[in-house]
């Protein structure tokens, strides 16, 4: 299968990511949306490094895994703090500070 | 690198032979990269003694642990320098992941003496009433506690602190000196989490006010994750059009001068989209950073509910990191692309003096206020980097030195306005405060008066430097539109100073709290910055335009 098919379902699911990010309300659900985004990224390397040939683009894609992983650690915590406190996940009602 | 050896070896042997072929181990110059092995190895240790140590003992050997440490990697910098490698003897060290040239010994210099500032301003323990018999900083005793409920309570009584702060700084800073001396893209999104995941944290921990904390934690976080998604995939567009990510190989790739293209390179090369996107990706994922409109949005939530002790260091050396980085990107990799991103950052530019300037007049809180002024300033700095050339780059390393002291002071001395509430950072609260404590507001002052850049102060010296650059670089009308905002700019800050030291103090107004040494010698290196960079600039200059060439 020509390697530019899977360039295409990449962008798609950044596209997907980045609208979710912007549209649904639930941090959980952005955060979500973001792993995908990254996951876009990962297809995007590992379909250039084959079709340039080189290992350069599957290194980096474990990278990105591992960086995911450590984002999941560090904004699940801030999220379940924030759900502990205003028993809300919701990205709406943390406005405090709105002008 | 040793992947192409692999894969030329598959190509000629069975699969298996893969395992069996000697891997080189690649070397390292470890003296080279010693200010970040160093900053990063105390963070190790840092984590150790959390894990190991009393609660008792804590504190006080982390705070002598982080202070080392920043010592300790200032001391390498310094000695790099001397031993030439910020000019003659620059190169590309570890594999080609990181460059040790003028421009990253210059930037690191500067975020090792913000952060060691800034662990003072971390450790200070005189500001809050005391709690469990003993002194306690401004970060919470339990972060994880629910904010009111039985367990920050019962964590208050005992006096638990969370010393862990100490190691997150020391993690932040490890990737803050590697991000500007990036060399290759995978270095360069490694380096930004690697600083990014600490301040994250680091947010959520104020002692006093922890709603308004966590929710500046959660919309950092959030915001800041979805621009490193569209980093790395414009780091992935990137490599696509290159099929390499060293920056060298990629600008090689952009001006069209690879000797012999492969059949793959050759037809991706010819894809001027996936440069394009990819370029204006990474850029994006930098500016926001950086705190430049349109990305800006963060920047006020963030810097006003973050505990001030962080936003001070955050505003200071995440800006620092973050130009740098942009720097050599510009520079060092599209460079052939300047005819395409310099209208762009020119616009960035004007938008971000202009909006910053301007919405920053309407703001009540201080804090707030200071959060605009930074989006203002990263539209002054963007001036100098869009002059492309030598002088910009050295003027652009000299604002960064000059502006990172004023911030951090100009927090610090926040932290010393307080009443029963904890910070009283509405700007009513500070109506009189010259009458109340002359010594305070007269520093405030003078960090009011760089920020607006009035001569003899440091932001002046850095403004006329960065438009100076500009004005020879072709951008003359962004000078003009510089000088304008900062016109406006200098209009509120003189506001302050005239609410400080012209309005009747309220009698139920704050109190200035008497710092410990650690915070006065935090404002003191702040305000010996700000003048001695104000007065005698020349020093400073030379030493900026010495670094200001990057290796490729």
């Amino acid at each position: 299968m020509n390697p530019v098919n899977y360039l295409y379902l990449a962008a798609l699911l950044f596209t997907i990511g980045a609208t979710g990010v912007l549209i649904r309300r639930n941090a959980i659900i952005v955060f979500m949306s973001i792993e995908l985004m990254l996951n876009a990224a990962n297809l995007t390397l590992v379909a250039f490094s084959r079709m340039h040939g080189n290992l350069d683009g599957q290194i980096m894609a474990f990278f990105v895994m591992v960086v995911a992983a450590a984002e999941v650690v560090v904004g699940l915590a801030i999220i379940v703090m924030l759900y502990r406190s205003r028993h809300s996940a919701s990205v709406d009602d943390a406005s405090l500070m709105k002008l | 690198m040793s992947a192409t050896t692999l894969s030329g070896a598959a190509a000629a042997e069975p699969v298996h032979s893969l395992w069996t072929v000697a891997a080189e181990a690649p070397s390292i110059e470890y003296a080279q990269l010693s200010p970040t092995l160093i900053v990063l190895g105390a963070a190790v240790v840092g984590i150790l003694v959390e894990a190991f140590a009393p609660r008792r003992a804590r504190y006080g050997v982390q705070v002598a642990l982080a202070s080392l440490g920043f010592a300790g990697a200032f001391a390498a910098v310094l000695a790099l320098a001397m031993g030439g490698y910020a000019t003659d003897k620059a190169a590309v060290a570890g594999v080609g992941a990181v460059a040790v040239d003028g421009p990253a010994l210059f930037l690191q210099g500067v975020i090792l003496l913000v952060a060691l500032v800034a662990v003072f301003t971390f450790a200070e323990r005189r500001l809050e009433p005391r709690a469990g018999g003993g002194p306690v900083d401004s970060f919470a005793a339990q972060p994880a506690a629910v904010p009111g409920g039985e367990g920050e309570k019962a964590a208050v009584k005992a006096g638990w602190t969370t010393t862990e702060i100490f190691p997150l700084l020391l993690f932040a800073v490890g990737g803050m000196l590697l991000f500007p001396a990036a060399n290759d893209l995978l270095t360069l999104f490694i380096a930004l989490e690697v600083f990014s995941l600490p301040l994250y944290l680091l947010c959520a921990l104020a002692r006093r006010r922890r709603l308004l904390s966590q929710e500046a934690a959660v919309k950092y976080f959030l915001l800041g994750a979805f621009s490193s998604a569209f980093l790395i995939f414009g780091i992935a567009l990137l490599y696509g059009y290159a099929g390499t990510v060293s920056y060298a190989g990629i600008a090689e790739v952009v001006e069209g001068t690879v000797p012999s293209p492969g059949p793959a390179l050759a037809a991706s090369m010819s894809s001027d989209a996936l440069l394009l996107v990819g370029g204006a990706m990474v850029v994006m994922g930098l500016l926001f950073k950086v705190g430049a409109v349109p990305f800006h949005m963060w920047t006020p939530d963030v810097y006003q509910g973050a505990p001030t002790p962080v936003t001070g260091f955050m505003a200071a050396a995440t800006k620092v990191a973050a130009f740098g980085a942009l720097l050599r990107l510009l520079y060092v990799v599209l460079p052939g692309l300047r005819w395409d991103w310099e209208p762009v950052l020119w616009g960035v530019a004007i938008v971000s003096m202009l909006l910053g300037a301007v919405v920053a007049i309407t703001q009540t809180d201080v804090k707030r206020l200071l959060a605009y002024s930074s989006i203002a300033h990263a539209g002054f700095i963007l001036a100098g980097v869009v002059a492309t050339s030598p002088e910009g780059v050295s003027s652009v390393l000299f604002y960064l030195l000059a502006y990172s002291f004023v911030t951090l002071g100009a927090f610090s001395v926040v932290t010393l306005v307080r009443d029963a509430g904890g910070e009283a950072t509405h700007l009513s609260k500070w109506a009189g405060l010259g009458r109340r404590s002359p010594l305070v507001a007269a520093v405030f002052a003078v960090f009011l008066l760089a920020f607006a850049g009035i001569p003899l102060t440091s932001g002046f010296a850095g403004k006329f430097a960065v438009f100076k650059a500009a004005a020879e670089g072709g951008a003359g009308a962004l000078v003009v539109v510089g000088v304008i905002a900062s016109a406006i700019a200098a209009f509120f800050y003189v506001r302050v100073i005239v609410l400080m030291f012209f309005s009747e103090p309220s009698p139920e107004g704050p109190t200035v709290a008497i710092p410990s040494a650690f915070t006065t010698v935090a404002i003191g290196v702040g305000v010996a910055v700000t003048l001695v960079l104000g007065v005698a600039p020349q020093y400073f200059l030379d030493l900026a335009g010495q670094a200001g060439v990057f290796v490729r």
